[in-house]
């Protein structure tokens, strides 16, 4: 062990522990969302063997999923359920200005007419 | 005993909050900064799933069995360096909450975890790539193969140049250079893996599960 290393471990730490747990999920909330994501993942991936599944239903199964993987995510391991709001209105707003332009995009390229229909 | 100075837990801290603190915002502009900078990467990403989802089945050359990714897919293997991918967030999200409880040693490890799988993942996708070559579509194949690798390529990228920051980070850990003051910088990394993990989610469903 250096001595940085050493000394970095020292007692001093405290109040920086203290306001992480504040503000950051434990260790053990880390691994039950890791579980529930790798339970999530192991649904979507079951959608593969299922039989004469019609591309509806396998996008009414699988675009929630996604959806809810993404946020809980960003939610707890990118920490923006527990820091401050502004990289949560920044972030959104990057995610949704995205989401608002290739809707648009894929509109006026007659996706939703053509494209989806040949799938 | 100068290092110990500069870079000891109780200077660090009083700088690291000065620097947090001393901003029109009251938060930390480089963290900020890497928000604005994933909020900006969605739309790279936007657009090339939305080209990918336009061009996949509009392929008019190449043999015709090569013109539907339900028929070029592994999913089971690709459903693997899934897994490996997602299990690399848990163990950044580790070292993140490692390097802020002062235990540079469990942060290191788990930072070197995280490399290795994401080594791993990568590994898996160059063994995908090559495979699909191998059967006949190469990147100008058609525009399935043109749109897929530049989707997956460059996620793939990211993926890489994270590895890439992780271990200059292990080696700045293994030199002192990574201690509870600098966990913010650990932090903001973690952001950037997480990101590529929440874009790999989007590319798993929409290129691979609804083919």
């Amino acid at each position: 062990m250096s001595i940085a290393e050493t000394e970095h471990k020292g007692a001093s730490l405290e109040p920086h522990h203290e306001a992480h747990q504040k503000t950051h999920p434990s260790d053990w909330t880390y691994i039950k969302v890791a579980l529930l994501l790798g339970a999530l993942t192991a649904l979507e991936v079951s959608t593969y063997y299922w039989e004469n599944a019609s591309t509806g239903a396998l996008v009414a199964v699988l675009f929630p999923l996604m959806i809810i993987k993404f946020g809980v995510v960003v939610a707890y391991f990118m920490h923006l359920r527990y820091d401050n709001p502004l990289f949560r209105r920044v972030f959104v707003f990057g995610l949704m200005l995205a989401v608002v332009v290739y809707l648009v995009a894929l509109t006026a390229m007659q996706f939703w007419t053509d494209g989806w229909s040949l799938i | 005993m100068a290092d110990a100075v500069i870079h000891g837990p109780v200077a660090g801290e009083a700088e690291h909050d000065m620097a947090s603190h001393a901003t029109s915002t009251g938060i930390s502009n480089e963290k900020l900064a890497m928000w604005v900078f994933l909020g900006s990467d969605c739309l790279l990403f936007g657009a090339l799933i939305s080209t990918y989802l336009l061009l996949r089945h509009r392929s008019i050359s190449g043999p015709v069995e090569l013109r539907d990714p339900a028929h070029i897919f592994d999913i089971p293997f690709t459903s693997v360096s899934s897994f490996v991918l997602l299990f690399s967030s848990l163990t950044m999200a580790l070292a993140v909450g490692a390097i802020h409880r002062g235990d540079v040693r469990r942060c290191r490890t788990f930072l070197m975890t995280t490399a290795l799988l994401g080594s791993v993942f990568i590994g898996g996708q160059v063994y995908e790539f090559t495979s699909f070559v191998k059967e006949g579509l190469g990147y100008t194949t058609n525009i399935l193969g043109s749109s897929f690798y530049t989707l997956t390529g460059f996620h793939g990228v990211h993926v890489s140049v994270g590895i890439m920051f992780l271990m200059a980070m292990f080696v700045m850990s293994l030199r002192g250079k990574l201690g509870p003051d600098r966990a913010e910088t650990v932090e903001i990394f973690g952001l950037y893996w997480h990101f590529v993990d929440i874009v790999w989610i989007l590319i798993f469903t929409i290129v691979y599960l609804i083919p």
